[in-house]
């Protein structure tokens, strides 16, 4: 069904569904648990043998994979819980301190 | 053809159950509730009612089952009392809070400790402020009618909410009254089908149930909501009691008043109670004492105003409870709904606080008139002598 709640915020007690129900498929991929992340995975493509086991794995289908290649992180959702980096056959996922990794981004930016 | 026999309280409400055909019923044994599954489940096993019987292992199991079963779109009932309703505390609020028609009989007997296995209120009082509608039940006739109508008040869209039949362990459950209960093809008419809201299981309609809400925040309007099931059900509740009357012969209300029309001073009770009470003003009547009597059988949503009305004419109340609020002053819960009732009213009868009954002690004739006399002379003085009583409890030295 069609579900428009980009303004549920402003919603009245009387406008959501009864008992808190979500009435429309795929909202999770609205909800941006990027946020939570401490700690950030990181892909050595070298390594990477393409097996997969880091997307079965993700609780948040946070594995981004295009034509059959393992191809990265969707960090919006990612919550840094290091899942894939314990599962890799091949350690070419690597862990690393979210707030470094950020400063990293900024610098590299500017 | 309607049929009356001799029944007990629990196998009225497996009776009803069977004529009402849940989809599913998840349930825990406990004293004295018991007997309702295990009858309902030979219902089952010879092939008399379709449900699906499900033997979890815990009260908690049991409610949690309901949900799921409730949120996947079926029809769904339990039974328990007591320790198990305990048990079931947390989810009660899940099943109201996600707005589930379940039905739940409940077979009223105390809390632990010290332990006991009779009857009184606590366990229902307990889960007044859970969400549920509760429902109480003068006998296994009553019980009957209103697990009955507990079905299409749960289910009525302007309730959806989950109803508590409530029915006095023992003295209703296991003692043998007359029922007269209605043929399966007027009850199937009554209850009518079911229609889920948001059924889990409906694959071209995907929703989710029991999403976290913590960090968005509209917690507060989904309990604002709930709230107006519980505002909406009066209505519901009274339709239902008059279609049930013309189906039946016996309507239901939200309570029944008796004598009190010319009465003096009244007493406000729930439960079997209520049928001793009932004697006990028939004889205080041939003495001229002007008592009157309130039945309550809606005690969630509270008939506040409805009850302020029919209150408003005595000059004291005695307000009979089952249970204690262990709040130090305050009283028995019904005294203390009915009290807070009538703050904004202008008339206002002195009231009293009746304990009585605790964990199955008996409510005599003689504590009946010892409280009615105590009433009258409330009445004629204008002045309450003890606001709190316990009626029947062992005070003193044992003669």
């Amino acid at each position: 069904m069609t579900w428009d709640y980009s303004d549920m915020g402003k919603w009245s007690w009387k406008k959501h569904p009864r008992g808190a129900v979500i009435p429309k498929a795929g909202t999770a991929h609205d909800y941006k648990t990027g946020g939570w992340r401490s700690q950030r995975p990181i892909l050595d493509k070298e390594k990477c043998i393409n097996c997969f086991f880091c997307f079965i794995y993700c609780p948040d289908t946070a594995i981004i994979v295009k034509d059959e290649d393992m191809k990265g992180f969707d960090l919006k959702h990612c919550k840094g819980c290091g899942i894939c980096a314990h599962e890799c056959p091949k350690d070419a996922i690597t862990m690393v301190d979210e707030i470094k990794a950020k400063q990293q981004d900024e610098s590299a930016s500017a | 053809m309607p049929r009356t026999v001799a029944a007990i309280g629990t196998d009225a409400v497996a009776e009803a159950m069977r004529q009402i055909n849940p989809d599913v019923v998840p349930a825990y044994p406990i004293t004295p509730q018991t007997a309702i599954v295990e009858t309902f489940s030979q219902m089952v096993a010879d092939g008399r009612v379709e449900s699906l019987l499900i033997n979890a292992e815990s009260e908690h199991s049991a409610m949690s089952a309901a949900i799921g079963a409730a949120a996947a779109g079926t029809r769904v009932m339990t039974a328990t009392s007591s320790q198990g309703l305990a048990l079931m505390w947390e989810m009660l609020y899940i099943a109201s809070g996600l707005r589930l028609p379940i039905i739940l009989a409940n077979v009223n007997r105390s809390l632990s400790a010290p332990i006991n296995i009779h009857c009184d209120h606590s366990d229902s009082m307990g889960a007044r402020d859970s969400g549920w509608i509760q429902l109480f039940s003068e006998n296994g006739q009553e019980a009957y009618d209103n697990t009955l109508q507990a079905v299409r008040i749960a289910e009525h869209p302007d309730v959806k909410l989950p109803v508590m039949v409530l029915l006095d362990g023992f003295i209703i459950s296991h003692s043998i009254d007359r029922v007269d209960f209605l043929e399966d093809d007027k009850v199937q008419k009554f209850v009518g089908s079911y229609t889920p809201e948001y059924p889990l299981l409906d694959a071209k309609n995907p929703v989710t149930w029991g999403a976290f809400d913590g960090l968005y925040g509209h917690y507060f309007e989904f309990k604002r909501a709930q709230q107006q099931g519980m505002l909406n059900a009066p209505a519901v509740i009274k339709k239902v009691g008059e279609e049930y009357g013309q189906m039946s012969g016996r309507p239901y209300g939200f309570f029944e008043e008796y004598h009190m029309e010319d009465a003096e001073f009244a007493v406000v009770a729930l439960g079997s109670a209520t049928g001793t009470i009932r004697e006990a003003v028939d004889i205080a009547r041939c003495a001229d004492m002007k008592v009157g009597m309130i039945k309550l059988r809606m005690f969630r949503p509270f008939p506040a105003e409805e009850l302020v009305k029919a209150l408003s004419g005595v000059k004291a109340v005695g307000i009979f409870d089952r249970s204690d609020t262990f709040s130090g002053t305050l009283g028995g819960p019904v005294f203390v709904e009915t009290r807070s009732a009538f703050y904004e009213s202008p008339v206002k009868p002195l009231m009293s606080s009746y304990i009585y009954g605790l964990g199955g002690r008996d409510l005599s004739f003689d504590l009946i008139e010892k409280a009615f006399a105590e009433l009258e002379e409330t009445a004629r003085t204008g002045k309450v002598k003890e606001r709190i009583n316990y009626l029947g409890l062992r005070e003193g030295e044992v003669e």
